[in-house]
């Protein structure tokens, strides 16, 4: 069995079915990620992957099987408990449309604190909140002259460099991240990437990254594929 | 960042349909708020136009006849009360004092009331309020005529005018008394009531200028103004009076003895029972006002929802995005809840604005035209319960759009595709 001491995310005989379809939308057998480590995970669109995503963020939870973040088994929590469990310890950046038209940059970035007492307390340590937001987004390599923007005055790659910095704020222990390059050109996308893994590694950060593009795996140390194959076993390399 | 902030924020960035929904609740709000305000002046207006009265009393009628026309002016009395009745009721130990009134004639369309000058010292009205004069004195003399606040207003009449009174209600130039003029010699603070409507002077002018008249036509030979006065000017008979007694607790007492009356068959009736007997008859259309708004405050609310419905599909991302930073399902509910809490609220406020801005806009023209006075005074507690059930209602209805969001946010997940 598992170690659970340094277990940050565990998938065992995962499925997840909708109701009525008679094939499982996802289905795996094994998944471990320690701290700090990075999962690539390539699908193509209907592999399921948005469907493993909303699973680990406890949206949705598993027709069997388990999943577990940090040792605790998100079935064993409310519907509630499990939005709390995500606000906590998980940050998530979509493909694109991360921010809030209505919100400042820096108050996008901030959002994350006001629906986790865990984060606001992280992200307040030794500073005040806006400041360390800054300090982030300038780690993220954005503009302080932007900082207090609207985001539409904002480029693609500087909002996910946003959604980013939001993700991180309050120091989780899990970083989502869907299709986040998608929408960028190579340059920005070389630049991102590059900033992501800094910015992970340099807070132990567990990331997982979900794309339909294999050039970007090498990246990582481990890689799942999604894509439909015969059932049977699919798990970390 | 609180919930209410983000909603606050989130409201301001679709303001264009935010700021027709708030209209459409002000609309609303202001509506019920007018109906209540129209309906709770107009009864005042309608309880207030005798005070103090115990009894009023004219030849055998309905009560509401005698009613209309002894103190709204309205109608005719069918019969008159001897003038020795009068004073054999006047003079009974548990009668306090009376006031005679006499009606039948007109001043250009207001109607002239006969009277004595116990009307200036008993006649109350509103919150038991006695008459007051703006200018001038009470009537002395047989030629003097006292007026209502609107009669001098509307034809222009200051003290020392001289006017001429017709006889019958409708103005034709045979019949005007104007061989004994009248002149004015005071005019009434305004009262909100028929006071203000009339035309007052002493019986003994009434008296004085039918002398020559006999069954309603002028007689043979005509008497000028002096001549007049030579005559016995009591007269023979007042159309009602009204009586204050010394002790209200035999009120039902005198009047069944009035109704009993001997001599002539009279009719006592209590003013506010009356009153309230004859309000009731016309209470159905305050009902159907009140009907009526509130069909509208409902198309209002369900105008508001087809507006949080129809956003909430361009709200779908922004929900996502507060989903994936932690916000619980109540949060997208009370998301929703607190926006229509905000647009309501506003509505209210705006509603509760547009009703001042209308009361004071209408406030000299209603009454002049219908002796209301819409007073600009703070929300009662009946408003305020309004518009507590407006908000109640709209947050009660806020739950339905609340409630789909969640369920879609649950359904899109967080990898939302649009």
């Amino acid at each position: 069995m598992i170690q659970h001491g340094s277990e940050v995310v565990g998938l065992e005989r995962v499925r997840f079915r909708w109701p009525g379809q008679t094939t499982d939308t996802v289905s795996i057998d094994e998944l471990h990620l320690a701290a700090g480590e990075h999962l690539f995970v390539r699908g193509s669109s209907g592999s399921g992957k948005t469907t493993l995503l909303n699973l680990l963020c406890g949206i949705h939870t598993p027709t069997s099987g388990t999943v577990r973040l940090l040792g605790t088994d998100l079935a064993g929590l409310k519907a509630s408990g499990r939005d709390r469990f995500r606000a906590d310890h998980v940050g998530v950046v979509f493909q694109q449309f991360n921010l809030l038209p209505y919100l400042s940059t820096l108050e996008n970035v901030t959002l994350s604190c006001s629906f986790s007492g865990r984060k606001k307390q992280r992200a307040t340590e030794g500073a005040d909140l806006k400041e360390t937001a800054r300090r982030l987004l300038s780690d993220l390599n954005l503009d302080p002259e932007l900082h207090g923007a609207p985001v539409s005055k904002l480029s693609v790659g500087q909002q996910q460099r946003v959604a980013v910095a939001r993700a991180l704020i309050g120091g989780p222990e899990i970083l989502i991240a869907d299709e986040p390059t998608s929408a960028l050109d190579a340059d920005n996308r070389d630049r991102f990437m590059d900033l992501l893994f800094r910015e992970t590694k340099a807070r132990g950060c567990t990331l997982i990254f979900v794309s339909h593009d294999p050039q970007l795996a090498e990246r990582f140390e481990h890689t799942i594929g999604l894509d439909p194959v015969p059932a049977g076993s699919r798990s970390a390399s | 960042m609180t919930l209410l902030l983000i909603a606050l924020k989130s409201a301001r960035f679709r303001r264009t349909s935010i700021v027709l929904t708030v209209l459409a609740i002000a609309i609303s709000a202001t509506l019920l708020l007018g109906v209540d305000k129209i309906r709770k002046e107009s009864r005042a207006s309608f309880f207030n136009t005798v005070a103090g009265t115990d009894l009023i009393v004219g030849a055998r009628s309905s009560p509401t006849n005698l009613l209309l026309y002894s103190v709204f002016r309205i109608g005719n009395a069918t019969n008159n009360v001897s003038w020795e009745t009068y004073e054999s009721i006047a003079e009974q130990d548990e009668v306090a004092w009376t006031i005679p009134i006499a009606l039948g004639d007109s001043h250009r369309g207001f109607r002239v009331m006969g009277t004595s000058t116990d009307y200036f010292e008993f006649y109350r009205y509103g919150n038991k309020q006695q008459l007051s004069l703006d200018a001038g004195e009470r009537f002395e003399g047989a030629y003097d005529a006292v007026l209502g606040a609107d009669v001098a207003r509307d034809l222009g009449y200051k003290v020392g005018n001289e006017i001429v009174i017709s006889h019958g209600l409708t103005s034709a130039d045979f019949a005007d008394h104007d061989d004994k003029p009248f002149t004015v010699v005071g005019i009434f603070d305004r009262t909100g009531t028929p006071v203000d409507r009339t035309v007052h002077v002493g019986l003994a002018g009434i008296e004085a200028i039918h002398v020559d008249f006999r069954d309603g036509s002028r007689s043979g030979v005509p008497l000028d103004a002096e001549q007049a006065l030579q005559f016995d000017l009591t007269p023979t008979s007042i159309t009602a009076f009204m009586v204050g007694l010394e002790n209200r607790a035999q009120t039902f007492q005198v009047q069944r003895e009035i109704n009993e009356f001997r001599a002539e068959p009279m009719t006592a009736i209590l003013p506010g029972a009356t009153l309230s007997e004859f309000w009731r008859t016309i209470a159905p259309v305050e009902q159907v006002l009140f009907v009526i708004s509130g069909f509208v405050l409902f198309a209002g609310l369900l105008g508001m929802l087809t507006t949080i419905l129809s956003t909430l599909n361009e709200r779908r991302r922004e929900i996502a995005v507060l989903r994936a930073v932690g916000a619980r399902g109540r949060h997208v509910v009370m998301l929703i809840v607190l926006e229509t809490l905000l647009v309501v609220t506003a509505g209210c406020a705006l509603g509760v604005g547009m009703l001042y801005a209308l009361l004071s806009l209408a406030r000299p023209t209603v009454a002049r035209r219908f002796g209301v006075d819409l007073a600009l005074t703070w929300l009662d507690s009946t408003q305020l319960g309004i518009l507590g059930s407006v908000i109640g209602a709209a947050v009660v209805v806020a739950l339905i759009p609340g409630f789909i969001a969640y369920r879609r946010s649950i359904q899109d997940g967080l990898a939302l595709k649009v």
